[in-house]
């Protein structure tokens, strides 16, 4: 089969695979388009031998059955240098090809790398800061603390469309994992440490969001809706928070993180400054004994209301909330 | 004095009347059923006077063949339950959309989900891995027994603990819903207060003893205990593989004795190695477990290799291609299957390097895989390939597994991982390999090794159903959970909003009904194959014209197995005896030294259980009388010095001549 129809054989399953709604084949941002690449690309490598393979068992199989006199039978033939050698090369040139891809494509790719470009050919353009979002996953739904904006929302999540999105993730109990399938690919959410995800969403839409990590009684209600909307649809968004919403302070917090299931939206106009950070590092209660910063808070992590962290890999988090990015 | 509540929790510790799901009208017709059927078959077993026969033949047997038969047979019956637990997720997630949620709720869903991972592998793939190795390896490399013939018996019924102990927990109190690896903080005990975690850390940890001790069992009888002139170079290759696979258990297993424990501390002593308050670390448990699991997963595919290499000679009518690089190919897989477990959560957040390193370690391990492959593949080309059953599982595997290889490596590319993990897209890529590999291969082991075991072949039209219903059903059941996975349907879900899923959902339940029919087929296959027993007797030894030492002595072999120890020259040693006109030796037999049957090995791991139960319960004074009790029972073994004795000569003369008897009546 020639790499050309096999190519093309794969680009109309992959249409069809886009037109039964498999949203990763189909994705809307930048980095989940990049990932569907990579996928389409290792699959297409590997493809390269896998073919061969079952289409030679299949003919192997059919053509030296027993009942076949014909075919050449020689019952001693058990080795072969040239052969032996090239079934182990075939597949290590393979792997060296889809390990190069692999390297690459990781660094590239890393959710914590601040974000280059805002799709194929569109640099982020030098003025454009990234949105603040800090996610909390919840018993069982998921907190968003907008702090630019000042508000927070449950289950529900919004961001202009091609403007840079950091998320800083943790959890307040058990793990969960913050996945947009159509955004970028998932993060773990741990209690007592924080994760990254640098992404952007590059049409407006409605997209599906949820935990892809088992944490309980009511996982499978954890889902919210991800809402990707032009910059004034954005602060039209803002504002209705604004409006309908109460206050995020420590008790309020307290109330929300009691467990319940299939949580209806809900708005916060306001939020207690450095909530995130106390959920993190377990001091929503000052008292409670297991409180990281009452034990350690390194100089430069004091700072607290730095907005943005510097760029690549270092966040802004208290030194012993552990920092699960170890490179 | 102790108050009465006091007494009763001494006595019961927290176990109650609430403790049993009686609200559940599932669990309660299944209890009927269950306690229908046992006692029915305690009845028969009674009534046909078969107790004495069961213990003294069976129980205490040390004889590592009755051994595996017994491993096989607990294998196959945690398989009924384990696909049981299968079959109602299948039909949950295929109901609950929308305003229905199904008819399993959360709490049930969880459990059973959990209970279905952790029963089908260890107490259905890992016992039929290890009663496959203990049935044909010594037989293999020309062994009377293996090196330890009482751990043997320990281990097995330790394993048999361990499985009862999750067969408990369905009908007293409950199992985990954490997860089949139990991940803390979840499985901690402000998360998941319950008994159920607790049954589930003492019924691996006392089934891990079993494979611990029958891993160094087998390791030592094979470094040991090899025939005369069998160098490792000449062994056969699922001897090879058996090699492999007892190293990795042996290393691998204490990583997840270790890490149980100390999930078992932090439940039970209140230490905070895994909490997260106090300098706890939930990402340390994640790592140990996954440094025992992905060997775990080697330690079932390994022998399945075996298998197939031992299969497709046999068939081909050819010596297997390459032997020397399906060696080192398995010996690779080996050493690497310790390197790449961070790729089971790339998705935590470690460094792009990090990520990538396990990410390009996890790619090469399919090199040597591949290889093996081909070696397979060139091991047809040029033969006369016979499409007896084991075959035909043989091509359906090697069909069927590189697919699942090839996701395999594609979710060891990071990025792609961060997209599919923990998608029904993984669900169907491990289902693909496991099923696709390891199932498949141990039904080509058991249709190849049965006639050697029971003296008659298992029937092949009914083979030939349960095949083609397993292996259809397999496609139907797992395609669409790719396709969901692409679609972003995580896994473990009981319940969807999407409508537009169901229709996968019904076709994956529709290809589980289809297994059904195939299991359905495979228990047919047993009864008929048992009725015509006559019909389908192997007279030979030899019934495949197989290559290997275990085909030149009778089916099934006698106590002793050879009543001469073979020397070898040359893999496929049996091959070449028969090549060069080996004749039987009919005289000059030799009284054999043979080990005595033993109850100890029962008797400590019902006290195993005793304890397991207890520690569960939180009832502290048992837990210490059965533990004491154990305690006693194995130093009372060491002083049981009457542990062996001779098969006379005469003996062995009567049983050589019966056979050659046969034989000759059947020239």
């Amino acid at each position: 089969m020639s790499m050309k129809l096999l190519r093309g054989l794969l680009v109309s399953v992959v249409f069809l695979l886009a037109g039964c709604q498999t949203v990763l084949m189909a994705p809307s941002g930048d980095l989940a388009v990049q990932q569907r690449d990579l996928i389409i690309t290792s699959t297409l490598l590997m493809l390269l031998i896998i073919v061969p393979v079952i289409v030679l068992t299949l003919f192997f199989a059919w053509h030296f059955r027993a009942s076949n006199k014909k075919a050449h039978y020689d019952p001693e033939w058990d080795h072969s240098t040239i052969l032996e050698l090239l079934i182990w090369a075939a597949p290590l040139l393979i792997i060296i090809a889809l390990g190069a891809i692999t390297w690459v494509s990781t660094h590239k790719l890393d959710p914590y790398r601040q974000l280059e470009r805002i799709a194929a050919q569109r640099p982020v353009p030098a003025d454009v800061r990234p949105l603040q979002v800090n996610v909390v996953a919840l018993d069982w739904k998921w907190l968003f603390i907008y702090p630019e904006q000042g508000i927070a929302t449950v289950n529900e999540l919004a961001a202009p469309v091609d403007r840079p999105i950091q998320f800083k993730i943790t959890a307040s109990t058990v793990m969960n994992s913050f996945f947009i399938p159509a955004l970028a690919g998932q993060i773990y959410a741990m209690p007592g440490m924080e994760t990254q995800l640098q992404a952007v969403i590059n049409a407006p839409g409605e997209f599906q969001g949820f935990s892809a990590n088992y944490s309980g009684h009511g996982f499978s209600g954890m889902r919210f809706l991800f809402h990707g909307v032009t910059e004034e649809g954005f602060a039209q968004w803002v504002a209705k928070a604004k409006a309908g919403g109460g206050d995020l302070n420590r008790d309020a917090y307290v109330k929300l993180a009691a467990p319940s299931e299939y949580d209806p939206v809900k708005y916060y106009a306001t939020v207690e400054p450095g909530l995130y950070r106390a959920i993190l590092t377990h001091c929503v209660d000052p008292e409670n004994p297991s409180c990281m910063t009452r034990v350690d808070l390194s100089p430069h992590e004091a700072s607290e209301g730095a907005a943005v962290s510097p760029p690549g890999q270092a966040s802004g988090m208290a030194a012993m909330a552990t920092h699960p990015h170890s490179d | 004095m102790l108050s009465h509540p006091d007494l009763a929790k001494l006595i019961f510790g927290r176990l109650s009347l609430d403790s049993l799901p009686l609200h559940e009208p599932i669990v309660v017709y299944t209890f009927v059923a269950v306690a229908i059927g046992a006692i029915a078959l305690l009845g028969a077993i009674t009534y046909y006077k078969l107790w004495g026969y069961l213990w003294h033949e069976w129980f205490t047997s040390i004889d590592h063949k009755k051994i595996g038969i017994m491993y096989m047979i607990l294998g196959f019956v945690m398989l009924l339950r384990g696909f049981s637990d299968a079959i109602m997720m299948r039909g949950q997630q295929a109901v609950s959309f929308g305003a229905s949620h199904g008819y399993l709720p959360p709490e049930h869903y969880d459990q059973v989900f959990t209970a279905h991972g952790v029963i089908m592998i260890f107490f259905v793939a890992m016992p039929m891995v290890t009663g496959l190795m203990n049935f044909v390896m010594p037989l293999q490399i020309g062994a009377r027994d293996v090196a330890f013939p009482f751990l043997n018996n320990f281990s097995f019924w330790m394993t048999v603990a361990g499985a009862m102990l999750v067969m408990c927990s369905l009908f007293i109190g409950e199992f985990a819903r954490t997860g089949w690896l139990a991940y803390p903080p979840l499985s901690d005990i402000v998360s998941s207060p319950d008994a159920g975690v607790d049954y589930y850390i003492w019924a691996l940890q006392i089934a891990g003893v079993g494979t611990l001790l029958s891993g160094i069992n087998l390791l030592v009888t094979i470094v040991k205990m090899r025939a005369p002139g069998m160098t490792l170079m000449k062994m056969p290759v699922f001897t090879w593989t058996a090699l492999c696979t007892n190293v990795l258990i042996v290393a691998a297993f204490p990583v997840l004795t270790a890490v149980l424990a100390m999930l078992a501390l932090d439940r039970y002593a209140g230490t905070n190695f895994f909490t997260t308050e106090l300098g706890g670390n939930a990402m340390m448990y994640v790592n140990l477990i996954w440094i025992w699991g992905h060997p775990e997963v080697y330690i079932l595919i390994l022998p399945a290799f075996g298998i197939f290499s031992e299969v497709t000679a046999t068939f081909s009518r050819k010596p297997l291609f390459g032997y020397a690089s399906m060696v080192y190919a398995t010996v690779v897989i080996t050493v690497l299957s310790y390197l790449v477990w961070l790729h089971h959560f790339f998705t935590m957040g470690s460094g792009a390097s990090v990520n990538s390193f396990f990410g390009i370690t996890t790619m090469i391990i399919s090199i040597p895989t591949g290889a093996k492959i081909f070696n397979w593949l060139f091991t047809m080309y040029r033969g006369r390939v016979d499409f007896e059953l084991p075959m035909m599982w043989t091509v359906a595997f090697m069909v069927t597994f590189v697919i699942g290889g090839m996701t395999g490596v594609l979710l060891a590319v990071p990025p792609a991982d961060f997209s599919l993990h923990n998608s029904l897209f993984l669900i169907a890529h491990f289902h693909n390999v496991i099923i696709g590999g390891v199932l498949f291969g141990l039904f080509a082991g058991i249709t190849y090794w049965f006639p050697k075991a029971f003296g008659f072949r298992l029937d092949p039209f009914w083979g030939k159903c349960s095949f083609w219903f397993w292996v259809s059903g397999f496609y139907f059941a797992f395609m669409p959970l790719y396709m969901l996975g692409l679609m972003g349907v995580t896994r473990r879900l009981s319940h969807f909003d999407d409508p537009s899923l169901r229709i996968w959902f019904l076709i994956a339940a529709f290809g589980a009904f289809l297994i059904a029919l195939g299991i359905a087929c495979n228990i047919i296959q047993f009864i008929v194959s048992f009725k015509n027993r006559e019909a389908l007797r192997d007279v030979t030894g030899d019934p495949w014209g197989g290559r290997t030492l275990e085909w030149s002595t009778s089916s099934p072999p006698p106590k002793y197995n050879f009543a001469f120890t073979p020397r070898i020259h040359d893999h496929d040693a049996w091959w070449m005896m028969k090549k060069y006109r080996w004749q039987r030796p009919l005289n000059g037999y030799l009284p054999i030294h043979m080990p005595h049957n033993t109850g100890a090995g029962f008797i400590m791991a019902a006290l195993s259980f005793v304890f397991g139960f207890a520690m569960i319960w939180y009832m502290w004074l048992l837990a210490i009388v059965a533990f004491v009790a154990l305690l006693l029972v194995a130093i009372g073994h060491t002083f049981n010095y009457d542990r062996e004795y001779y098969i006379p000569a005469d003996e062995v003369s009567r049983i050589e001549q019966s056979r050659t008897d046969l034989l000759a009546s059947h020239v």
